[in-house]
């Protein structure tokens, strides 16, 4: 098809649909309504398409698949994209969760073909993130959903939206520029941005270092891990509900992707050398947030901060590097997208109804809205790492990869089960159980059919990879067990070099 | 096939009430959960005779599917059959039926039943997985899972704030246990490179005595799985320590209190040690824990239960005590010892809080004891039942016999096996079970002469009521009712408005009954031969593992006259006491309340554990999260990060460029040269 593969269908999909809806401009209901259609039915495309690229893919393979390729500046810099194990269900979380998120955004009134545009080029952006294999294409996509995401925020935001933006903004923009500089330098070693070619080029220790440090910053940012969280709770109070999903579920995981398809297997030596700094990171991400997660009063806040908490399990899993870290890492992103996405369109349900995200002004809703109250518990529970739901698998596997490297850090990050589970079922009871009281929640309704539509997938994928997770471990296996086996050949080479 | 069916057939019961209870009704969810669990009940008896008498040597492990697998790390969903899964299994689901089939009765007044009877199959079917575990993270699954069910119907009457905050209370403490197990399973692994069974078990005899650099120390390396490991054991059996969720707990229906929190449930940190025996018993100085943990807890326990005026938290304090005993059975190598012991427990305990809630439920939901009295009359059944209940629970029999009711049976061979031992901490164990049996003897006739005997203390249309002695009772005991300080149902006492005539609970609750007291009078003496007796090799087979060197079976049976006859003649001290200060001479307990007010408060109190707790754990958790948030993330990292440097760079640009601040292009530029000088502090400052 014109010489672009599956791929860049998923690209194009998105930005065909954007460019609908810039033609049918017009704010009388009709047209609005036609926009969410459109929007909706695109991103449903989109997501079908990246199934027929999981059907193409084959799983047992280590390397890139569905590669496609076209010179672009120069012979150095080109248009290339491909899949693996690692990035695939990246992919297929970012097309799952977009239908979901639009789906979930009746409440936007104002600006509605703008909104719709922003979401759809930032899916494009978001999928580009997954799929560039080169470097220069990648930075521009890891940038460039800035952009939208910014202007969510900032346009359809809450009271305090330009201050959550440009806080936002300015951290995100701060680990940009360090990365841009690691890559020119790394352009300037490698005499290429190919990334299939940078993952086999040996970059000197000294320097590896500096890099390291550079992507390190716009990671950890993104993550984000402490303590360069702050953006991360006002981003999310301030944000319309979808942008909450879309931040949780999708761009949090690009610090972590970033760590697998950079970080640890081009740098592995300065991955060795900080992995101590990861770890204390890590740890303090999770006691430090859990513990402010259980004093907050913004029920956003809360679940920004338990995210804060979960991905620190991520990152100390991914600098394990061991088989059972890394993967388990990557679970925990897929089911964090799903779980955590989930708790920000729950929050949106009693907000779109209420207009307040203080934990105080609810109470005892289980009375007028049962199922609201199921499918919350579900994601409580998930978000709790109970097993049988997704949460379990990736904390599950992402402590006992660390433990057996450093068992004071598996040991600290463990109590992080049972803060979660105070904060989480703290938050749970002062929202749903006890007495109704306030008489304006008396006629709250329960879930209607379109927001039952809108969790269902989500529940049933919550239950499903808890009790039987395989797929998702499968897909990434042979990468991950090639990134683990390239990473002790590496390692393994500097240390015989040393003695 | 058998065991799929004993397994499953209480989740498709969870699965019918759960999703279509409300659609198809109240009765029909009542009838498929409980039909479901009485066939399940059915075969766990089948399967029963067939393992724990049958030929075959080895656990037997019926595939169910694959749950993870990463690297070496391989978790199956299997069932692994074997004489303790099968005892297990039949403990729990001849229980659960019969608390199933008692909830019609108790819970008829409920709203909410398909909710409650899907909650009661959930928490059997993660029970059952947890006993049929062939690994340690399904175990681990099953463990949480009844954790969940537990956390829901403590909280089941989710309207009521104190069974909220003791649902939420017992989650967490919980998962305080579940910190222990996690990290033991991670230790096990690493160990091992497993976490199933069989490989884990034969790897341990090679691992006995070697050290491993864990926590930054070397420590014996299974001495340090197990005490992870016995963590959770003590979080889910409610042991010295992490026992403050239990009584809580009560505030769940009583029925659930009988199945979960008597019976089943915290019994699974005894099933989990005797399961892993493998482990413990290369681990001498674990057992010595666990013997200690449990004679502490059984003591400790036992005196709490002394004061209390709850007639629910009487019996669960009775419960945490009970365990305490399971455990030093463990512990001091008796592993058969312990499970007989929660074996015959789980009927005579569930037969006491079952009884209790009948009587609870004559009451019209009053459970303070001190308004209860005279009840002998009114519920004679229930009574009758309550006393059976009460006799196996305080160890009744003929000494040196083994004639006796089940309690005498299991637990005074585990107090003749503390005596046997010679493992550290034994001598302690022993003293400790031997006055706690004293002690539960006293509490456990007292409720039955508080409730059964004396004055009515109710309201009610009985002529010879008289306003006056309900007012001096409460005014007696009104200085100290500081521990019963929790919620009770709508109907409160001292309201003769609402006062009715206490009346007999309908067939369907007695009959549990009935069937539970036949347990109590006969499972000792009818199971004492497999469990603890002759018949030892023949039905455990290679489910519990017993060292070369541990003899405690035979060794306890050459135990001194005296030691045997010990438990006995502490129960009668205790009984006697109780009689004279309950039925001789009324006033007794107030006048040694009061001459001894520190000592009662103190027992009143529960020992201020929970006191302790929230000032040592819960206030200060609070306390720093709000450190943390206010001072950590908002002054000290917005300060001196993004707010700090867009101040400052606001300030330079208002001064130098003199425009009105408002526009987007401010921030816009403060943002740009915050950037730039971040920037070049990291690159160049900030690093070296």
């Amino acid at each position: 098809m014109f010489g672009f593969g599956i791929l860049s269908g998923l690209l194009i999909l998105p930005l065909i649909g954007a460019a609908a809806i810039l033609v049918l401009r017009g704010d009388d209901p009709a047209t609005v309504n036609n926009i969410r259609w459109i929007a909706f039915w695109t991103t449903v495309a989109t997501f079908i398409l990246s199934l027929v690229a999981w059907y193409d893919f084959n799983p047992a393979e280590s390397g890139f698949q569905l590669v496609e390729q076209k010179t672009w500046f120069s012979s150095a810099i080109s248009y290339k994209l491909g899949v693996d194990g690692m990035s695939m269900p990246f992919v297929l979380l970012t097309t799952l969760l977009m239908p979901i998120s639009i789906a979930a955004s009746p409440s936007v009134e104002r600006r509605v073909a703008e909104y719709m545009v922003a979401f759809l080029v930032l899916e494009t952006l978001m999928i580009g993130v997954f799929v560039a294999l080169d470097l220069v294409l990648f930075y521009l996509f890891f940038e460039g959903g800035l952009i939208p995401m910014f202007l969510i925020i900032g346009v359809w935001g809450g009271k305090r939206r330009v201050y959550a933006a440009f806080k936002f903004f300015l951290y995100t923009m701060l680990g940009s520029l360090l990365m841009l500089l690691a890559i020119m330098a790394m352009y300037w070693t490698a005499k290429t941005t190919d990334i299939t070619v940078l993952l086999h080029t040996n970059f000197p220790a000294g320097m590896q270092k500096w890099l390291w440090l550079a992507f390190f910053a716009s990671f950890a940012v993104k993550m984000p891990m402490w303590p360069v969280h702050t953006w991360l709770p006002d981003a999310h109070v301030e944000a319309p509900t979808a942008g909450s999903v879309i931040l949780a579920a999708i761009l949090l995981k690009m610090g972590g992707y970033g760590f697998i398809r950079f970080s640890l297997p081009m740098f592995p030596d300065a991955s060795q050398f900080f992995a101590p700094l990861v770890y204390a990171l890590s740890v303090i991400a999770i006691i430090y947030t859990s513990l402010v997660a259980l004093v907050q009063e913004d029920m956003k806040k809360l679940i920004a901060y338990s995210s804060v908490a979960h991905m620190g399990f991520v990152t100390m899993g991914l600098f394990a590097m061991t088989p059972q870290g890394v993967q388990g890492a990557i679970f925990l992103m897929i089911s964090h997208g799903l779980v955590s996405g989930a708790l920000f369109l729950c929050v949106g349900v009693i907000y779109d109804r209420m207009h307040t995200r203080d934990i105080d002004a609810y109470g005892g809703l289980v009375q007028r809205m049962p199922l609201y109250a199921t499918a919350f518990m579900i994601f409580t529970l998930a978000n709790v790492g109970l097993p049988g739901t997704s949460g379990f698998i990736g904390e599950f596997l992402t402590l006992l990869g660390t433990f057996s490297v450093n068992s004071w850090v598996a040991l600290f990050a463990t109590t992080g089960v049972i803060l979660s589970a105070a904060y989480a079922l703290y938050l749970y009871r002062r929202i749903i159980f006890g007495v109704i009281e306030k008489p304006n929640l008396m006629a709250i309704a329960d879930l209607s059919a379109r927001e039952v539509v809108i969790f269902a997938p989500l529940v049933i994928l919550t239950i499903y990879y808890g009790v039987h997770p395989q797929p998702v471990i499968d897909a990434s296996a042979a990468s991950v067990d090639a990134l683990i086996k390239g990473l002790g050949q590496a390692l393994g080479a500097t240390k015989a070099a040393g003695l | 096939m058998l065991y799929d069916l004993i397994v499953f057939l209480p989740l498709v019961g969870f699965l019918i009430a759960g999703l279509v209870g409300n659609q198809i009704g109240a009765r029909p969810s009542e009838i498929v959960t409980t039909s479901l669990l009485g066939l399940a009940c059915v075969l766990a008896w089948i399967g029963f005779v067939q393992v724990g008498l049958g030929q075959t040597d080895h656990a037997f492990v019926v595939p169910v599917a694959n749950w993870f697998t990463s690297g070496k790390m391989a978790a199956a969903w299997a069932l692994r059959i074997d004489t303790l899964t099968v005892v297990m299994l039949v403990v729990v689901t001849t229980v659960s039926f019969l608390v199933h089939l008692y909830s019609i009765g108790y819970m008829h007044e409920d709203p909410s039943r398909p909710r409650f009877f899907a909650y009661l199959s959930m928490f059997t079917f993660a029970m059952l997985t947890l006993v049929t575990a062939d690994n340690l993270v399904q175990m681990f699954f099953g463990w949480e899972g009844v954790g969940l069910a537990s956390y829901l119907l403590i909280g089941f009457w989710y309207e009521r704030p104190a069974a909220n905050a003791a649902a939420i209370k017992a989650f967490v403490v919980n998962r305080v246990g579940d910190f222990g197990f996690a990290l033991g399973i991670f230790l096990v692994f690493a160990l091992t490179g497993s976490v199933s069974f069989d490989a884990v078990f034969g790897a341990a005899p090679n691992l006995a005595g070697k050290t491993i650099h864990v926590f930054g120390g070397n420590f014996d390396a299974l001495t340090v799985a197990c005490l992870l490991l016995f963590m959770g054991a003590m979080g889910k059996s409610a042991q010295f320590l992490l026992h403050t969720w239990l009584p809580d707990a009560m505030e769940g229906p009583t029925p659930v209190s009988a199945l979960i929190h008597a019976a089943t449930m915290v019994t699974a940190g005894v099933f989990m040690v005797a399961r892993l025996s493998p482990l413990f018993e290369f681990a001498p100085v674990a057992l010595s824990v666990v013997t200690i943990v449990g004679a502490t807890t059984a003591f400790f326990a036992a005196t709490v239960g002394l004061v209390q005026n709850d007639i629910k938290r009487v019996v669960a304090y009775s419960t945490c005590s009970q365990l305490g005993y399971m455990f030093v059975g463990l512990g001091v190598g008796g592993y058969s010892l312990g499970i007989f012991h929660l074996f015959t427990h789980a009927f005579f305990k569930a037969l006491l809080f079952l009884g209790a809630g009948s009587v609870i439920h004559a009451m019209h939901h009053e459970q303070d004891m001190r308004n209860m009295g005279g009840l002998r009359k009114e519920i004679p059944f229930t009574f009758w039942m309550m006393v059976i209940g009460t006799l196996a629970l305080t160890g009744v029999g003929v000494p040196f016999t083994g004639i006796g009711f089940a309690g005498f049976v299991s637990k005074d061979a585990i107090i003749e096996a503390a005596f046997a031992s010679n493992r550290p901490g034994a001598v302690y164990a022993f003293l400790c079970v031997v006055v706690a049996a004293g002690f539960t003897a006293f509490y456990s006739w007292r409720l039955i002469f508080m409730t059964f005997f004396g004055e009515r203390h109710w309201s009610g249309p009985v002529p010879e009521y008289k306003e006056g002695e309900a007012g001096e009772v409460a005014g007696a005991t009104a200085g100290h009712s500081g521990g019963a300080g929790h919620s009770h149902a709508p109907e409160e006492h001292g309201d003769p408005s609402h006062g009715h005539a206490a009346h007999e609970s309908p067939m369907v609750m007695l009959i549990p009954l009935a069937v539970l007291a036949l347990g109590s009078v006969l499972a000792g003496v009818a199971f004492r031969y497999l469990f603890i007796g002759g018949g030892y090799e023949g039905f455990w087979k290679d489910a519990l593992f017993l060292a070369q060197n541990n003899h405690i079976l035979e060794n306890m049976e050459r135990a001194p006259w005296l030691v045997s006859a010990s438990p006995t003649l502490a129960m009668l001290i205790g009984v006697a006491i109780a009689y004279y200060m309950y039925i001789v001479a009324p006033e007794a307990p107030r006048r040694l309340a009061e001459s001894n007010p520190i000592l009662y408060r103190f027992l009143l109190n529960k020992w201020y554990f929970d006191e302790l707790y929230d000032l040592i754990f819960v206030r200060p958790a609070f306390w720093i999260g709000r450190l943390f948030w206010r001072g950590g993330d908002g002054f000290v990292i917005d300060g001196f990060g993004p707010d700090g440097v867009s101040a400052r760079v606001l300030d330079v640009t208002r001064n130098v460029v003199r425009l009105q601040s408002g526009y987007v292009y401010h921030y816009a530029f403060a943002m740009l040269i915050g950037v730039a000088a971040l920037a070049t502090w990291y690159l160049f400052g900030g690093i070296r």
